[in-house]
């Protein structure tokens, strides 16, 4: 294949990167005056690479990249979710005099690595892709230097990723050397006549550090603190784009690279899966920060989509891919109602005592946040409660009863935090009233997720249903 | 011949400027009998047929971290004597290193005699017909070069996240303006006066 053919495979990828140095040149000569120039224009390019996702398909540069129907569900995911970090953070960061105009440029570059993640059909690539969206958002994590809880959230962040990272790149090296190659493919072969203990070795240590990006347990503990720590357009990035990227990546290698060595890979992710439901469920309990509450609330949502990859088949991963979309929309919605939190001399508040009373205060706010809770605790009539019936859709199809009526039982020890938010803000002594919302895209944008996740977004389950299942055929 | 004398000499060099960088006085002295010893290493590096090895040795070894270690060394104020004076207290422990090290050495020595490591069959063989060099750059400017280009993006991140959690404008500085400099003409800032005598200059 010519380095024409492959690089055009590539075009998402080359329009973000592409257009992130161009706007770094914007940047150096505009200053922090031009960020919300550069904002815009970096949603724009988010756009219009996700208008070039459907171009084309195919294997690009021998084997190391590929673009296929799954990818491009990934990338579309994460692109929508990296352009509404990008909206949502001029408003915060003007507040606190600390906008600077690399924001939205690091977000770009994230995007890139995101991109690659997804598209990843060689270890190498995995591993670059994994590592250009940590760096950055690394660096986001303490983008608001001044503040201590930002620079420590950051600080944590890094020495945790480094550790993942150096468990993953052990996990890698040990399965070169005993396959032979970094190619997903190659790696399926040499699996396929039994799995040596190096190559279960390698196996293991590779899930290890993608459970770490997915923060699940028991690799999720550096997730409160990094979420509580970081700002909150910031927070709202790390539990949308990076997961949905990590968790397709977990996914694609899974399948693709260790297919034939599904039922070891298997109890990994039926034990992650569990922890993950149960601790996310039971720690949130006694949380009284709202955005600690969230972290808890993404590691729980991450082993219910964990189920879906547990079951092993089309069905299962199309559930999964399902799932991190309704996902993304839901803590979207969530973050950005968290962003609305703002006592009158306008400092963000987190307490979730704060919220009392907010039905008589905001009454439009607090229906969008009981929505969000609602959908997030998997509710009947609103739309989060689909790619929960999907997820043990395929494992009872797969003759898993006991996991799936265990994780159904974990959903209701989730539902009690989530409710409990609901009550504060609907029966509770009203607390003093927020800051009155001054930013009408913040509002639209809440009001966009809650109608998606609303019983309204059932309309969306066909098209969702169909892109998420050829996805999930792209890798069988 | 002529290889075999090259490799004795810098096969010396090496290992004198390596004692020399142990047992030298002045840590800047160190310093520069370590670059001495770089290059020698490059140049063994070359006799065994790889260059491109040598070249990354002085352009990485000599160029950056050579030179940073000279920065550090004048930078610091060390207290060498002082460093030094602990010599008795750790030689029995300095004596267990070079003894494990020296059994682990002829172990190595052993098992790459008795031909156990099978280099020869390994999966990826080093090319004969061209230069090793060329041989990476075929591979990482064709093959691997999306990673390649995605390896630099990390890096460009990495400087970007460097400047933004560090750099701040300070207020109050004087910065050199170069288009004005160059703007000023002899007539705006050159006067010429006739002096009179017995009178106080104008300032």
């Amino acid at each position: 294949m010519s380095m024409i053919a492959s690089l055009a495979l590539t075009l998402p990828e080359l329009i973000l990167s592409t257009g992130a140095l161009l706007l770094l040149l914007v940047a150096a000569w505009g200053g922090d005056g031009s960020s919300r120039l550069i904002s815009w224009a970096s949603v724009a390019l988010l756009a219009i690479a996700g208008l070039s996702l459907g171009c084309a398909n195919g294997v690009a540069f021998d084997g190391l990249y590929k673009a296929d129907a799954f990818s491009n569900f990934a990338k579309a995911l994460v692109y929508a979710a990296a352009a509404v970090s990008i909206l949502i953070a001029p408003r915060f960061f003007e507040a606190r005099g600390a906008m600077r105009a690399e924001y939205p440029i690091l977000i770009l570059l994230s995007s890139v690595g995101m991109g690659m993640m997804v598209s990843a059909t060689d270890l190498l690539t995995l591993y670059v892709g994994l590592e250009l969206q940590s760096l950055a958002a690394y660096v986001l994590a303490s983008f608001m230097r001044r503040d201590s809880r930002s620079a420590e959230a950051g600080l944590k962040y890094f020495v945790l990723g480094a550790l993942a990272s150096g468990i993953l790149l052990y996990g890698i090296s040990l399965l070169y050397g005993f396959t032979g190659t970094t190619q997903f493919g190659g790696v399926a072969t040499a699996l396929g006549d039994g799995i040596s203990h190096g190559e279960l070795f390698g196996l293991v240590f590779v899930m290890a550090g993608l459970a770490f990006k997915i923060s699940a347990v028991p690799f999720h503990m550096w997730t409160p603190d990094v979420y509580e720590g970081a700002p909150t357009p910031v927070t709202a990035f790390f539990a949308s784009a990076p997961k949905v990227a990590a968790m397709a990546l977990l996914v694609r290698i899974a399948v693709d690279a260790m297919g034939p060595a599904t039922s070891s890979w298997q109890q990994i992710v039926i034990f992650a899966a569990l922890a993950s439901t149960i601790l996310g469920g039971v720690a949130a309990i006694g949380q009284v920060n709202i955005k600690r509450l969230l972290a808890y609330s993404s590691i729980n949502n991450v082993g219910f989509a964990l189920f879906g990859l547990a079951a092993g088949t089309p069905d299962g991963v199309a559930a999964t891919m399902s799932y991190m979309a309704v996902y993304i929309v839901m803590t979207l919605g969530s973050f950005l109602c968290v962003l609305q939190m703002r006592n009158a001399a306008g400092d963000a508040v987190e307490d979730i005592a704060s919220l009392s009373g907010l039905s008589r205060t905001r009454p439009g706010l607090a229906a969008a946040f009981a929505i969000f809770m609602f959908s997030l605790a998997g509710i009947p009539p609103l739309f989060g409660f689909w790619p929960k019936f999907l997820v043990f859709d395929a494992l009872v199809a797969i003759g898993l009863w006991p996991l799936a009526m265990i994780g159904i039982a974990t959903s209701v020890i989730g539902a009690f935090y989530y409710l409990k938010i609901v009550k504060t803000m609907y029966f509770d002594e009203p607390a003093p009233a927020y800051a009155p919302s001054a930013s009408r895209m913040e509002n639209g944008l809440i009001a966009l997720s809650a109608v998606a996740v609303s019983p309204l977004g059932y309309l969306a389950i066909p098209l969702l249903g169909a892109l998420s299942m050829a996805a999930a055929r792209a890798l069988f | 011949m002529i290889q075999l004398i090259a490799f004795y000499l810098f096969a010396v060099m090496v290992v004198g400027s390596a004692a020399l960088t142990i047992f030298a006085r002045n840590p800047v002295h160190s310093v520069l009998w370590l670059i001495l010893a770089f290059f020698n290493a490059a140049g063994l590096m070359l006799l065994a047929g790889a260059e491109f090895i040598a070249m990354l040795l002085i352009i990485v070894y000599v160029g950056a971290v050579a030179v940073l270690f000279l920065f550090v060394v004048m930078m610091l104020d060390i207290d060498f004597a002082e460093l030094r004076s602990g010599f008795a207290r750790y030689a029995p422990l300095g004596v267990l290193l070079i003894v494990v090290l020296a059994a682990e050495m002829i172990f190595a020595v052993g098992a790459w005699s008795a031909g156990s490591l099978a280099l020869s069959q390994r999966i990826a063989p080093t090319p004969d017909e061209i230069p090793n060099i060329q041989a990476l750059g075929t591979l990482i400017y064709t093959r691997y070069l999306f990673i390649f280009e995605a390896a630099g993006l990390v890096l460009l991140v990495a400087m970007i996240g460097a400047i933004v959690l560090t750099h701040r404008a300070r207020g109050g500085v004087r910065v050199q303006n170069v288009w004005q400099q160059n703007k000023r003409r002899p007539q705006d800032a050159v006067r010429n006066i006739n002096q009179p005598v017995g009178q106080g200059v104008e300032l």
